[in-house]
């Protein structure tokens, strides 16, 4: 079984799965993420030979498949890497390996796809329990937590107005979760505070966000822009309209989502707005002192730097 | 009828979805707009739209639209009743719950000076829902989880 206890210094040293976006559109998230864990003397092994997680495309095909192929980066992070911790700051991938690892420990015929299909791919069968899949934000969490950023910030976003959006992959559905909804010092899947705990203890000022676990319309991107454009937009007024500057995200797709939407809003419909979209490791990246170019804050799309020039943040 | 039977495949179905979906933002629009509305009346239309939003997905799916309420609120009975044998429409549980907790602070303060902004944001979060299940209801059938489609499984498991 997957040893939860004295994960301050059990995270200090985890596997790190990046995943596809984090190659590309999310890139930012992938520096930010690699730097201040640099900075925070944090120990990243990339899981090797990683794949794709089965995100959204082969899950929907065959969920089966999908199973496999995020058990397969499992087994290569136990395996190879000789890992008991996988973290995934990607939702969807965090969202997929977490999915699997259920599978696995509810679903005997799950379990037989994945071991015929992991011998057929020559490699050993990834079992339920072997790893721990987390987040960044359990990571950051747990390894440096509130007092950590405090001290090594000294509250450097000192008056930040931040909207944090953890998006829907994070907290649903709540069954592949177990460890989340435990009282004090976890995560809850129905008003999430990992991001506003750091970010706050970062010097920001967290505003209640009544959107902050609704759908950014991610997978209509595609099939239905103007549905996604909506409801980014509405993301975004909403943040604006409970006071935030920025809003902090922990999910590449939609970081890209809100970013490639505000522009699209305002030429569609005619609809600016002005709040800033950073990932929260840029932003935790930005406290700790490390240059925004390093935090790949250049490769956003929102434009921010001036702001964070004008609140002396940079 | 789709695979899992909601009534939104045909044109003229989906037309009669989309105007009334387009109604219930036009109206959201109307109510946020109107600057000297009670802030209670208000919250009240927000609450009201937001039911008939999870009616409109009920009635899609072929069932008739409870009139219980759940902790006080028909919106989240509304709710459950939406989401049975369909674990994606969790996806705007919280959603629900925020509409439900800003017309407690609406109404139960009135006076506050943040009443203004609750009903600002009150107005966003129901137009959020309108979108969200009107997304839904255009691709009604597809989705385990959230947004991703499940038809192209066969046996959808």
């Amino acid at each position: 079984m997957v040893d939860v206890t004295n994960r301050a210094e059990k995270y200090r040293s985890v596997a790190y799965y990046g995943g596809c976006a984090l190659e590309g559109s999310g890139n930012g998230y992938d520096v930010s993420t690699r730097a201040i864990a640099k900075e925070l003397g944090l120990g990243l092994k990339e899981v090797t030979d990683w794949n794709c997680c089965g995100a959204m495309e082969v899950k929907n095909i065959d969920p089966k498949v999908q199973t496999y192929l995020s058990s397969r980066v499992l087994s290569n992070a136990v395996n190879l890497d000789k890992a008991d911790v996988v973290m995934a700051p990607c939702n969807g991938c965090y969202h997929n390996l977490k999915k699997a690892e259920y599978d696995l420990s509810h679903d005997d015929k799950s379990v037989e796809v994945v071991d015929m299909l992991s011998k057929k791919a020559g490699h050993p069968t990834y079992k339920a329990g072997q790893a721990e899949t987390i987040h960044a934000l359990d990571w950051l969490k747990h390894t440096v937590g509130e007092d950590g950023i405090r001290a090594r910030t000294k509250g450097k976003l000192d008056g930040l107005k931040v909207a944090n959006y953890y998006g829907c992959m994070y907290v649903r559905p709540r069954h592949i979760f177990p460890e989340k909804d435990k009282g004090p010092g976890t995560e809850s899947t129905s008003k999430p505070h990992f991001m506003d705990d750091l970010l706050d203890a970062a010097g920001a000022k967290s505003v209640d966000f009544a959107l902050k676990t609704a759908c950014c319309g991610g997978a209509h991107t595609l099939s239905d822009s103007d549905t996604s454009t909506k409801l980014v937009l509405n993301i975004l007024e909403a943040a604006e309209a409970s006071g935030a500057e920025v809003i902090a995200t922990e999910c590449p797709t939609c970081h890209s989502g809100l970013e490639m939407h505000q522009v699209r809003a305002e030429k569609k419909f005619g609809r600016k707005t002005k709040v800033k979209i950073l990932y929260f490791t840029q932003l935790l990246g930005l406290a700790l002192g490390i240059k925004p170019r390093k935090l790949g804050i250049h490769t956003n799309i929102s434009d921010s730097i001036d702001f964070l020039v004008d609140k002396r943040i940079v | 009828m789709t695979a899992d039977g909601a009534v939104i495949e045909s044109g003229e179905a989906q037309t009669t979805v989309r105007a009334a979906f387009d109604a219930i933002e036009a109206e959201i629009d109307r109510v946020a707009g109107d600057t000297g509305c009670d802030p209670a009346a208000a919250a009240g239309a927000f609450l009201g739209l937001g039911e008939r939003v999870l009616e409109i997905w009920v009635e899609g799916r072929g069932d008739v639209p409870t009139r219980d309420q759940k902790e006080g609120f028909r919106l989240l009975a509304l709710h459950r009743q939406g989401a049975k044998g369909e674990p994606s429409f969790n996806a705007c549980r919280e959603t629900c719950r925020e509409l439900a907790y800003h017309y407690n602070l609406i109404t139960l303060e009135p006076g506050h000076a943040e009443t203004p902004q609750r009903v600002r944001v009150m107005g966003l979060v129901v137009r959020h829902l309108c979108l969200f299940v009107s997304g839904k209801m255009q691709v009604a059938g597809l989705g385990e989880f959230c947004c991703s489609s499940k038809p192209l499984r066969g046996d959808g498991k």
